[in-house]
């Protein structure tokens, strides 16, 4: 028996072109996918562990100081990473990255006439634990304009990065906050099946918050599981 | 037992990259990854490759960012499931933005691989992630001097004849060696093959 990877859940997924978001008009793919049947090419993927990361790259308050604080309400996102059969997902690397709290990325094609922080990147990384589990402190980001039409808001999100354990299992997405306003309006996150959308939303934890510190919210992602094929 | 609900995936975005090729574009963090895959002395033949990715009008896109994964000369992969496993320093994973380039191409140093099974021809896996994708796209890259080798890859033979061309990478002797060019196309005539992985 070999193991291989459940298929992708289309319905759990936002399509390639979405028009409402205007940019995937002239890049989704028009043409059928064609289907692949796996193979070491697909059930291998990048591994990378706790060699890669910098002392303070979960903690994205200290891991680009300058001369003082970054600007902003800190909060503590942590979660698991599991796969669909509800498998903890160990030593995972997660790459994260969002814009500061006046709604500002570092990246230099960002035009939004909101400050930077100089004591603030917004990119970050970790590895997820025996339990699958992950924590980042960072500053909660602002939304911020956007261009793909009149008076468009980005909610305020932070981007996630995840290989998981093959090819097969990359993922890159987004996390909302609960209760924002700005999501209603927002085609990127209304792309996603409208069942499917509370998964992109964190949880507010009170257990999670740090006293005098930070506030908590809870991230969990779920993965392609893993099944059984018989090997020709 | 009922399943979770897979994660749905979101765009990349414009802005990744400072956390996701940050060296590439000059930020101050370091990248696990870049369009150099070759260690040390890592065994293998050194190739380059390079493509652009266009839209639906034929206009280059400056803000992609493309992976790609692959097995070393001797056709292993660096990861637990390869029972073979890589004999060699040679990860195999490459990552690189088209917002540097001033022709918005993606160049990768590397070593050819070689047969991943003994049925595959060398290949390398790409995924392809750009604002204005909401789910990251995978594609394939095959070698325009393996053409007896493509003829027998399953893969290639389960994509229609006259679409196997956009998974091609064309070799070019260059002073400085072997460079393969192969472009992505998004939508059109020519619209690369992506895969259902």
């Amino acid at each position: 028996m070999t193991e291989i990877y459940t298929p992708r859940d289309w319905s759990s997924q936002p399509p390639y072109l979405h028009p409402d978001y205007k940019s995937t008009v002239l890049r989704a793919p028009t043409k059928k996918l064609i289907p692949i049947r796996q193979s070491l090419s697909e059930i291998t993927g990048p591994v990378y562990g706790h060699d890669r990361l910098g002392a303070l790259d979960t903690d994205l308050t200290r891991n680009a100081v300058k001369s003082g604080e970054p600007i902003g309400e800190r909060i503590v996102v942590t979660g698991r990473v599991l796969d669909e059969n509800g498998r903890p997902q160990p030593n995972m690397l997660i790459e994260i990255w969002q814009a500061n709290a006046a709604g500002r990325y570092v990246h230099v094609v960002d035009q939004h006439p909101a400050p930077l922080d100089p004591n603030f990147l917004g990119g970050g990384r970790c590895v997820t634990d025996s339990e699958g589990r992950y924590k980042f402190t960072t500053i909660k980001p602002g939304a911020y304009p956007w261009g793909n039409h009149d008076n468009a808001w980005r909610p305020a999100h932070i981007h996630f990065s995840l290989f998981g354990p093959s090819l097969s299992t990359r993922l890159v997405t987004q996390m909302y906050f609960p209760g924002d306003p700005l999501l209603a309006f927002d085609p990127i996150y209304m792309g996603t099946p409208a069942d499917c959308r509370e998964l992109l939303i964190s949880k507010f934890m009170l257990e999670h918050t740090e006293p005098s510190f930070a506030l908590g919210y809870e991230f969990d992602f779920v993965l392609r599981g893993r099944r059984q094929t018989p090997t020709e | 037992m009922s399943k979770l609900r897979q994660t749905p995936s979101q765009t990349v975005g414009p802005f990744f990259a400072y956390a996701l090729t940050p060296e590439q574009y000059g930020y101050d963090f370091k990248s696990i990854a870049d369009g150099n895959l070759i260690e040390g002395d890592v065994p293998g033949q050194r190739i380059r490759i390079e493509g652009r990715v266009l839209d639906g009008k034929g206009d280059l896109v400056p803000d992609a960012m493309i992976e790609i994964w692959q097995a070393d000369g001797e056709g292993r992969y660096a990861h637990p499931a390869d029972p073979r496993g890589s004999n060699v320093a040679f990860k195999g994973f490459g990552r690189m933005g088209t917002g540097t380039d001033p022709e918005s191409r993606f160049i990768f140093d590397t070593i050819k691989p070689g047969s991943v099974d003994g049925t595959q021809a060398p290949h390398i896996n790409v995924t392809i992630f750009m604002r204005g994708l909401l789910l990251h796209a995978y594609t394939r890259i095959y070698f325009s001097d393996e053409a007896a080798a493509n003829t027998r890859d399953p893969v290639l033979a389960s994509v229609p004849a006259e679409r196997r061309n956009t998974l091609i990478a064309v070799r070019n002797e260059t002073p400085a060696g072997a460079v393969y060019r192969l472009d992505i196309r998004m939508q059109g005539a020519d619209e690369t093959v992506f895969f259902d992985v």
